[in-house]
């Protein structure tokens, strides 16, 4: 989708929060990145290395924890993994589910010198 | 650039101006202390002393880990918020439109802005890559237009519509209609501080649309399924479709709809009537 977007929100929420605390390097960024957050890995990947050049991000290794999507089943009455926003209830069938979680996008730390 | 769907904000022209700096974000700032920095200290090890990790082995780098906790897309949605507080405060219904290209947006609100006749105030954002042609032909209705190029970019973001409105200067008791850089995929993501998501799902496109561009559809309230007067020229099964958006979003809204023929077009129109009755009614509560 719009990866490089992503990237450069990533950077400036790190560079941001690491000029705040003084420090001058960052070695990796943690990201949970949900299944269901339609944000392709890889893409995400090239655009990091690329948006982080020249700045106190460059060479950071990026860490992605994902996240399994998680739905609510009304019918059933108990909350489903899925894999994708078109999926039915893997038990009833159903479509009337309301997705739970598996959709964030989230810095959640980085690791500095 | 982005390779994958061009983004990249270096471009991006509010009526021919380019967008002014956006600002630092604020936020706490935790720390906690990396799980290799636990090491046990040689005998012989100098204590070099208390880095701001507390990892005080010599051998070590005085790495620690900040912990930030914060959504990517936090920047956007603060500026989103901005904007529908705005709109809040000011009694004014905006919807964000968003399709493929080529759907037939633009010729909708051309078509919409003359049928409404001047009832509501409104005016117009337009979002594309390139061109002043959409707002030019918003122009031609009469109702005031700014076109946002977005450059490389694929979406329109809080940021830019938020200076976009100051430049256009919103009557209370309005109607924005924000017309997305076409893009199904992008625009999904990135809340404008907008009542409602209008997907417009042409005809001509496939029943499977939904399915493959969910998000999109996930994020809608109301689906126009637009061009309905070719229905009987394309082999296009409309309830498929509709059938489609319900099981991505079962709580999507649908109208049938076709800007040539008029077709839903009332139905189209009242559901914006009722908005924009709301926003006006919600704000003189907040009063």
């Amino acid at each position: 989708m719009h990866e490089m977007s992503l990237a450069e929100g990533i950077v400036q929420l790190v560079e941001d929060a690491a000029h705040a605390d003084g420090c001058t390097r960052v070695k990796a960024v943690w990201l949970e990145i949900g299944q269901l957050a339609a944000v392709e890995k890889e893409a995400l990947r090239f655009c990091f290395d690329a948006v982080t050049r020249d700045g106190i991000v460059e060479g950071a290794r990026l860490e992605i924890v994902e996240t399994a999507g998680q739905a609510w089943c009304s019918k059933c009455e108990c909350n489903v993994v899925v894999t994708a926003l078109y999926e039915a209830c893997p038990i009833c069938g159903n479509y009337q589910i309301q997705v739970t979680g598996g959709n964030e996008m989230r810095v959640k730390e980085f690791e500095v010198e | 650039m982005c390779t994958t769907c061009g983004c990249g904000t270096g471009q991006t022209l509010i009526g021919g101006y380019a967008l002014k700096q956006r600002k630092a974000s604020g936020g706490q700032v935790q720390y906690r202390v990396p799980e290799h920095s636990a090491h046990a200290h040689g005998q012989d090890s100098i204590d070099f002393g208390s880095g701001p990790a507390g990892a005080h082995a010599p051998d070590l780098t005085q790495t620690r880990m900040v912990k930030i906790e914060r959504d990517i897309l936090s920047k956007n949605d603060g500026y989103a918020k901005e904007n529908r507080d705005h709109f809040a405060a000011h009694g004014i219904f905006a919807l964000n439109l968003v399709s493929s290209p080529g759907s037939g947006k633009t010729t909708l609100l051309v078509k919409s802005i003359s049928a409404l006749n001047g009832s509501v105030p409104l005016v117009v954002i337009e979002g594309d890559q390139q061109t002043d042609n959409d707002a030019a032909r918003i122009r031609a209705t009469g109702a005031p237009a700014l076109q946002i190029n977005t450059g490389k970019g694929c979406h329109l973001d809080a940021h830019m519509v938020g200076q976009a409105m100051q430049q256009l200067g919103l009557q209370d008791d309005s109607l924005l209609l924000i017309e997305n850089v076409g893009n199904l995929v992008c625009p999904a993501s990135f809340d404008l501080g907008e009542a409602h998501k209008v997907a417009i799902l042409s005809v001509t496109e496939g029943e499977d649309k939904p399915f493959k561009y969910p998000d999109m559809f996930r994020a809608s309230d109301l689906m126009l399924l637009n061009k309905c007067d070719l229905l009987p020229y394309l082999e296009f099964d409309a309830d498929l479709a509709v059938e489609n958006a319900r099981k991505v979003n079962p709580n999507i809204q649908v109208i049938r709809i076709s800007a040539t023929s008029g077709e839903g077009m009332n139905e189209w129109l009242e559901w914006i009537r009722v908005g924009c009755e709301k926003a006006v009614k919600e704000k003189a509560c907040d009063e």
